[in-house]
């Protein structure tokens, strides 16, 4: 069970990491990052059948901070688009050196 | 939280008394130094209440404040600038004092009360710096040592404060004046009452900070701000000594705590090249702060801040800090013998050398500077022939003697003061070519005066007389079979060293009677010479200042009383030393070859009968010989030939000073390192590659320089392309290799 679990959870992270890199919409890079915490989650759980349950407690805090994070993160895309009518990540490059 | 620690040092007799409260000490003047400090801050000067007429006050203010020198403050007719909350500060900066030397009463009675103490009783606080083998606490200590330091600095320093109140009142920056006295007197607290070296050095440094503070009070004038600097440079090269000397002690004991130091002392090995060495770098220090040759030079300058500060700190407290240490140190400084002649040869030759200069000096306060360095050097040939009790004595009732002498000055000069503020003139109220036949007008400062010369000349019964004599005769006592005696300074046998400096100390006995009789003839005997117009307007302080005169003058008189000598059994003998004999006893004896320092009754009396005759055959000569209606106001003297001209200047010793150090380190900053290395070759190399395209402009060149660095700047800003993508790349590509790194290791 467990490494089907871990086969399952590195195929999601990857497909999160791939859309943080590919992806230029800001929403959609957001849920890439979401969809990488989710494969950390579900490693977690998978993890906690076997040496107790401290992982599914971790995947409380997770959930808890990427709650405040969704919040946050959406706020400032929010933000962002009313300022510059777009969120694509091409065109946001103030902090350019 | 000082509390709850205080409680971990257990069961020592004075835990359980008064003494537990150690901490308020330094930390009442501390309060009064932020409550005074914030009271400067919060506002902007007012006319003095009592006068209608603000504007013109705040004009006359601007030009007589400009002018005064050494401003002594105004009158009561026409004051100043008085500040609005000087009421308020009035009461807070004395006040802390006050309630300061009541803790250090009782903290005394209690340690009378607990009989004979050997072990000094250690408060920790907290751990200051635990870096591997070091292990420094915060931590006082107290031992009888420290008690007779807290008692003259809480003592003396109460008396100075409230003379303050008078003499600075109408001065504008009265708040601030008193928030730097109660610093000093916190860290002077700390300094004495730090159970190891780097404690004793923040109070060390605290107290030559504030010396620089006050010494530049009236910063506005240059001449002041200049002085404070020179103060501070020249105890910065002392400080270099005594950090050298701490870390050597580290390095050789492994530990700072006085009480492991004294324990672990004789490890180093009596008379070794190592403790002698130690003991030198020590008294590097000490000769900075306490103002010994060659280092002396900043103290008569320091005379540039307001009076009752050269009283407190630049006479009774501070610059004894020296002695202080060496009291301290006394385990290492009696192991090694020829670091104590050292000391006492310095001491002697200081004597004797600003003595010398005293006599020929014409501004009051510079008499008494040169006085203190000299009576310094009695102190240190005290503590290096092994006397530290004569010491501490001679530190004491210097301290009561000194600050009469300082705060009578200070009396005088208030009082022409406000004679040349009434006529508006502007001259020196220091310079005594201007006094004069002032004791019909100061009858109280008069007196007083006449006593405190009587103690520093050395007249029996007065308090100098006890201490200078218990100096003189142990180091005559040291001549034959002490080990110092054995010793050798540059070659030469201890006993000869010995003998010359109990004839320097003799020769200087005889000088500072001479220039305090001068001083004293020129101020207050003969005719006056302030001025047809001023003298009118000559009159004494009110009492807030004359009272802490007499308190000073009463301890002058009976000082002596604190140690009496055996020979003269006129009550207690030896009270000082029986108090004092657990710190520096084993030390005294270990100097002196186990040998009481008792020489044969006869010769102590003749001793003392040579002493007491060459003070009187001082005061008498200048009786005879200075005659005060000869004298003319400075504006109309005189310049002065042959010997006297280099006693007015000092020997020249400045003028060697700036000739042999402050000159050649400016001309090496010029020419070597600006004309030579900034502009011959920085400029030069880049004017080099330059030579073809641009002109030779040193500006454009050194701009070439910068081209480097700039471009490099320039590669680093393109790495942050300001793209959220490719910082995860770099990311992304980090982390792979980070995990690569860990798989194939």
């Amino acid at each position: 069970m467990l490494p089907e679990a871990l086969f399952f959870s590195a195929v999601l992270f990857v497909i999160g990491v791939v859309g943080v890199l590919t992806r230029r919409n800001a929403i959609i890079v957001f849920m890439c990052v979401e969809l990488m915490l989710n494969a950390v989650n579900l490693t977690f759980v998978a993890f906690a059948q076997v040496y107790g349950v401290a992982g599914q407690i971790f995947v409380f805090f997770v959930m808890t901070v990427a709650a405040a994070e969704a919040a946050v993160g959406l706020a400032i895309i929010i933000a962002l688009y009313r300022h510059r009518q777009t969120v694509n990540l091409s065109n946001i490059n103030l902090l350019k050196g | 939280m000082l509390l709850q620690h205080a409680a971990a040092t257990g069961a020592h007799p004075l835990s359980d008394t008064v003494a537990r409260f150690v901490w308020l000490l330094p930390l009442l003047p501390f309060v009064g130094f932020v409550i005074n400090g914030l009271l400067s801050l919060t506002s902007a000067y007012k006319a003095g209440p009592s006068d209608p007429s603000a504007a013109h006050d705040e004009a006359h203010a601007a030009v007589s404040h400009e002018s005064e020198e050494h401003g002594a403050p105004g009158d009561d007719h026409h004051s100043i600038a008085r500040h609005r909350s000087a009421g308020l500060v009035s009461l807070v900066g004395p006040g802390v004092l006050v309630l300061a030397f009541g803790l250090a009463l009782a903290i005394f009675a209690a340690m009378r009360g607990v009989g004979e103490m050997h072990a000094p009783f250690v408060q920790q606080y907290f751990s200051w710096m635990p870096v591997g083998d070091l292990q420094i606490n915060a931590a006082f200590q107290l031992d009888q040592l420290s008690m007779v330091m807290v008692l003259v600095i809480t003592g003396v320093g109460m008396l100075i404060h409230v003379f303050s109140v008078g003499y600075m009142q109408d001065d504008p920056g009265y708040p601030r004046y008193f928030a730097y006295l109660n610093l000093f007197v916190f860290f002077m607290l700390v300094l004495v009452l730090g159970a190891n070296y780097p404690i004793l050095f923040i109070g060390w440094e605290g107290v030559g900070l504030c010396s620089y503070l006050l010494i530049g009070y009236w910063f506005s004038d240059k001449a002041n701000a200049d002085a404070g600097k020179k103060a501070f440079i020249v105890n910065r090269i002392g400080d270099f000594g005594f950090l050298v000397a701490m870390f050597m002690l580290f390095a050789n004991l492994g530990t700072l705590d006085f009480v492991s130091v004294n324990a672990a002392a004789s490890s180093l090995g009596a008379g070794s090249v190592l403790v002698t060495v130690i003991c030198l770098f020590l008294f590097l220090g000490c000769a900075g702060k306490s103002a010994q040759i060659p280092l002396y030079v900043w103290l008569p300058d320091a005379m540039a801040g307001p009076t009752p500060v050269s009283a407190l700190i630049h006479a009774a407290t501070m610059v004894t800090a020296g002695v202080y240490l060496i009291a301290r140190s006394n385990a290492l400084f009696s192991l090694a013998p020829s670091a104590s002649l050292t000391v006492v040869v310095v001491g002697s030759v200081t004597a004797i050398f600003a003595a010398s200069i005293g006599l020929k000096q014409w501004d009051i306060k510079k008499v008494l500077a040169y006085s203190t360095v000299s009576q310094l050097g009695y102190m240190f040939v005290a503590v290096g022939s092994g006397a530290y009790v004569a010491g501490m004595f001679h530190l004491m009732t210097h301290a009561f003697f000194k600050a009469l002498l300082f705060l009578g000055s200070g009396s005088v000069i208030y009082a022409m003061h406000r004679a040349y503020h009434h006529t508006g003139k502007h001259d020196d109220a220091q310079d005594m070519r201007n006094m004069g036949g002032l004791r019909t007008y100061l009858p109280i400062t008069w007196a007083l005066m006449w006593a405190a010369t009587l103690a520093i000349a050395g007249v029996p019964p007065f308090a100098g007389f006890f201490s200078k004599d218990e100096i003189l005769g142990s180091l005559f006592a040291r001549h034959e079979g002490s080990a110092l005696a054995q010793a050798h300074f540059l070659g030469i046998p201890g006993n000869i060293v010995i003998l010359s400096c109990y004839v320097l100390g003799l020769a200087t006995a005889f000088m500072t009677a001479v220039y305090m009789t001068r001083m004293m003839l020129y101020t207050f005997h003969g005719p006056n010479r302030t001025g047809d117009r001023e003298r009118e307007h000559l009159a004494e302080a009110p009492w807030v200042m004359t009272g802490p005169l007499v308190a000073l003058g009463i301890l002058s008189v009976v000082g002596g009383w604190f140690n009496l000598p055996g020979i003269i059994p006129a009550g207690p003998v030896g009270v000082l030393e029986h108090w004092l004999e657990p710190i520096v006893g084993e030390s005294t004896l270990r100097l002196t070859n186990g040998a009481p320092a008792e020489i044969a009754h006869s010769t102590e009396l003749m001793l003392i009968g040579v002493a007491v005759l060459i003070a009187l055959a001082g005061i008498a000569l200048a009786f005879v010989r200075l005659k005060p209606e000869r004298l003319v106001p400075a504006s109309a003297s005189p310049p002065e030939h042959g010997v006297e001209e280099v006693l007015l200047n000092k020997y020249y010793v400045d003028e060697l000073y700036d000739a042999a150090i402050v000159q050649p380190i400016v001309a090496t900053s010029r020419s070597l390192l600006w004309r030579g290395i900034d502009v011959g070759l920085i400029d030069g190399l880049t004017r080099l590659f330059l030579q073809s395209k641009d002109d030779d402009s040193a500006p454009g060149a050194v701009r070439m320089g910068g081209l480097l660095p700039r471009s490099l700047g320039w590669f680093g800003s393109q790495l942050q392309s300001g793209q959220v993508g490719t910082y995860a790349w770099v990311l992304v590509i980090g982390m792979l290799f980070v995990l690569g790194a860990f798989s194939f290791r």
